[in-house]
């Protein structure tokens, strides 16, 4: 019924009783504090995209519910122009790209480098939300207009809100890298803030292929 | 000068020296600013458990008031305004302020100690989720006690909460107030998630975690991933009542039910989420007081997380009143059936438990045995709603509140009772009086079933919930009369409580560190536990490390005295996910403001959004975000950034 057989470390397994004092092996060199990627909030970060997620899962899903038992005539547009909505996507696609690259440079000790990923990454998200806030003025309906209208506003607004987080975001760790606070041994900062971003620019494909081009495919009539 | 990168972990014995330097090292600084600045999972562990024992206090209030109005037939104590306000606060209070975070004030004080660390994962993280319950706590109280409490019942529906049928700022508290409420759940979700994977003493591999964790380590998992759906729909409601959308408003083409599915996606794993984690009290702490380990450990550890998975599919047997489809209907009346068996194979556990051991009666052991009769009613009674032309004659009647009331007081209440009974010592270092205890658990037992057992006949024979009168000739009024006098003598069982507690706290025996004589590590330290709780980090080798020698097995080879000293800093040890092997030396962070400050900048926030004054929700929105910024600063001494010269 005891667990006993002490398969965890391999080093408790002395067998000595309790009370005596056992013989632990000393343990091998750890590192201290976060080191890389490693570190305790790598796993925050995961829980924080875990949840956010999930946000954007019921977004999408009231999409979906609502349009399913529509009546014809619930999409606004039956075919969403993607003059604006194609380029700002590829934007958003290559901000990752340039934040990646900024990453590698922190990586490689090229303060440069790693400042010119972030930066572009920051011009470029910026881009992005100039564009979508032209594409929300292209919009030929308002919020209160029907449910349709108030799930597209919400949703690419939810997504918006994220992207000025993740500005944010980026904007800090171009200035900490710039006051070279970061070596690839000491960086997690830096992959935890790439990786939200990354997180941004992916949820925004599911929102694109939902809003953009389901219709396209026969979603909602 | 260069910080260490690397370092074996110097390993050694306790003295006192190593002690004071520990306890300058992780006391909290006093006055004000430790106040509002600890980062101690003991500290806030406490708070969580007052905070969360207020509200349950107010809530108790509320159903008193409620059930002197049904006492009898045709009574006007109450307006029906007045009524409709306090039901729906009432479950306010009870589920979202008393029943989660009273569960997560316990693991929150608990799991460091269980798991053989000096903190949680993130323990900024752990001040600013009690920080912004509280807030929330307070900015939904604000509504109450101005009028403008939620009174379309806890689930809120709509078309009654929308603004035309609804046109006060009641909704807009309760809405606005849930989504600030969700930021705290969440957080406290995500830091148990990373404490439980990755924070446990060398050795307590996965199949070693004490079962309490099992628990709320499933219960976080889901709230992480439930708990926007109800903060989206809540928000959602916010735009339509505020904003002119129609998310929840057909005559805009949408869809009133996508509310009632937002709303169960989170609620139904919710209602496992607050029992899970009080169940994993029961499996702690029953086995103590049968002097045995608890029979069948694995099953019960997977059959909690089976629960959790199959309770993310029966969120639509709350709605099978709202006319879907038959072939829906039957898959969710499907899984519902289903979740019994996972369910019952605690009960069964449990009383194995108690049958193959040597039971000692203590307050603590009535409270978590007269759990189990109470699980059975709830979950027979859930069990029968889960059948749908059953649940077609029983929705909406006293049926169903007597069912919820099983589950939530015979499955949170009692095991909370029991655990501050068992606990107690540990936290205060002091016992509890058992003479009081025993009248305190017989009053709270008997007056809860008195309350609550007849309350099935009432919804039986037809009478519906959330009415806030009822007239005389129905044969309701005698049921009605036995229930309010059991809800008076459970209330009179609570203050008893109460009073147990005060009394002990200034006058009970002196405990010891193990005074149950119990096996894990929680018992191990001193009582209360120092701010370090262990002065060198056990090493483990089995999952009840006390008992190692007596159950058999290979002897003991529990490391408790000797360990990792880590005393050149506030640290603890990381160990890896499934084998606990150690990774890594963790930095853990000072006192800090920033966590007070945070919740401060969003409840400004909050009050802003609520009266739509632009400025206030900037303000707070720039304060929010100028201690995130100060948060998450990198610095120096957690090793977030290079020490260069």
């Amino acid at each position: 019924m005891i667990d006993a057989t002490a398969a965890g470390t391999g080093r408790a397994a002395d067998g000595a009783p309790h009370g005596r004092s056992a013989v632990l092996a000393q343990p091998r060199d750890l590192p201290v504090g976060p080191m890389g990627r490693k570190g305790l909030g790598l796993w925050g970060v995961g829980t924080l995209i875990a949840t956010e997620a999930a946000l954007f899962s019921y977004l999408l899903f009231a999409y979906y519910y609502t349009g399913a038992a529509a009546p014809p005539g619930w999409l606004l547009e039956s075919h969403p122009s993607l003059r604006l909505a194609v380029p700002n996507t590829i934007i958003l696609l290559v901000s990752s790209g340039f934040a990646w690259y900024g990453e590698t440079g922190v990586l490689r000790q090229r303060r440069s480098r790693a400042l010119t990923g972030f930066g572009l990454a920051l011009v470029l998200g910026t881009l992005f939300a100039v564009i979508q806030g032209f594409e929300w003025h292209q919009r030929p309906f308002r919020l209160g207009e029907s449910s349709y209208a108030s799930l597209y506003y919400i949703t690419t607004g939810f997504h918006i809100a994220h992207v000025l987080i993740g500005l944010l975001v980026l904007a800090a760790i171009f200035l900490w890298t710039a006051l070279d606070y970061f070596s690839p041994r000491r960086r997690l900062s830096v992959s935890a803030g790439v990786i939200y971003w990354h997180f941004v620019d992916i949820i925004w494909l599911f929102i694109f292929t939902t809003y953009y081009i389901s219709p396209y495919l026969g979603f909602g009539r | 000068m260069r910080a260490v990168d690397f370092r074996s972990p110097t390993i050694g014995s306790d003295s006192p020296e190593h002690a004071a330097r520990l306890e300058r090292l992780w006391e909290s600084s006093r006055g004000l600013k430790g106040f509002l600045g600890t980062v101690d999972h003991k500290q806030i562990g406490i708070r969580y458990i007052i905070t969360a024992f207020i509200f349950l206090a107010l809530g108790g209030i509320e159903a008193l008031l409620m059930r002197l109005q049904l006492a009898g037939p045709n009574l006007s104590l109450l307006t029906p305004e007045q009524y409709n306000e306090l039901f729906s606060t009432h479950g306010m209070t009870m589920i979202f302020l008393y029943a989660s975070p009273i569960l997560s004030g316990f693991s929150n004080y608990l799991w460091p100690l269980l798991l053989g660390s000096r903190d949680m994962a993130f323990p900024r993280l752990n001040a600013l989720s009690y920080w912004i319950y509280l807030a929330s706590g307070i900015f939904l109280y604000v509504g109450f006690l101005t009028g403008n409490g939620p009174n379309d019942g806890w689930f809120n529906y709509v078309p009654y909460a929308a603004r035309d049928y609804n046109p006060g700022l009641n909704e807009d508290f309760y809405s606005l107030g849930m989504v600030f409420l969700g930021i705290s759940t969440t957080i406290g979700a995500a830091n148990f998630i990373v404490t439980a994977l990755r924070t446990r003493a060398p050795g307590m591999s996965l199949n070693r975690l004490p079962i309490l964790i099992w628990g709320t380590l499933t219960a976080s998992a889901a709230n992480l991933v439930v708990v926007p759906a109800v903060s989206l729909a809540f928000f959602m409601l916010w735009l339509d009542r505020q904003f002119g959308t129609h998310f929840f408003d057909p005559a805009g083409g949408g869809q009133p039910l996508l509310w009632q599915h937002l709303f169960w996606i989170f609620g139904h794993p919710w209602v496992y989420a607050i029992v899970l984690p009080a169940m994993g009290m029961v499996s702690q702490g029953l086995p103590v007081f049968c002097r045995r380990p608890l029979v069948g450990y694995a099953i019960v550890a997977l059959s909690t997380v089976a629960t959790m998975v199959l309770g993310f599919g029966v969120w639509v047997h709350h709605m099978f009143a709202t006319g879907l489809p038959g072939l829906g209907l039957s898959f969710f009346s499907g899984a519902s059936i289903a979740i019994v068996f996972p369910s019952a194979v605690a009960v069964f556990a449990w009383l194995a438990t108690i049958w193959l051991g040597r039971p000692v009666i203590t307050t603590a052991f009535l409270y978590f045995s007269s759990m189990i009769l109470m699980f059975v009613v709830g979950g027979v009674s859930g069990f029968m709603t889960a059948s749908v032309p059953v649940d077609w004659q029983l929705t909406d009647t006293y049926f169903v509140v007597a069912h919820i009331h099983y589950v939530l007081i015979g499955i949170n209440v009692f095991p909370v009772l029991g655990a501050v009974y068992y606990w107690f010592p540990k936290m205060t270092g002091r016992m509890m009086d058992e003479r009081l205890g025993r009248w305190n658990f017989w009053i709270t037992f008997i007056g809860f079933n008195l309350a609550f057992l007849p309350m099935h006949v009432t919804g039986l024979l037809g009478m519906p919930r959330r009415v806030y009168t009822y007239p005389d000739g129905m044969g309701w009024d005698s049921l009605n009369l036995i229930t309010t006098i059991g809800s008076f003598v459970l209330a009179a069982g609570i203050l008893l409580f109460l009073f147990n507690v005060l009394k002990s706290l200034r006058s009970g025996a002196i405990a010891d560190a193990n005074p149950w004589d119990a096996p894990t590590l929680e018992w191990s330290v001193p009582s209360p536990p120092p701010p370090y709780n262990f002065a060198v980090i056990p090493t483990v080798a089995s999952r009840y490390p006390l008992w190692e020698g007596r159950l058999g097995g290979r002897g003991s080879a529990t490391s408790l005295d000797r360990g990792m000293l880590l005393e050149s800093g506030k640290e603890t040890v990381a160990t890896s996910s499934m084998d606990a092997t150690p990774d890594m030396i963790v930095e853990m962070p000072e006192d800090t403001t920033a966590p007070f400050a945070l919740s401060i900048g969003t409840a400004v926030l909050f009050v802003g959004l609520l009266l739509k004054t632009w400025t206030v929700a900037v303000i707070g929105l720039l304060l929010l975000s100028a201690a995130t910024l100060v948060w998450l600063w990198p610095r120096r001494e957690l090793r977030e950034r290079e020490a260069r010269p």
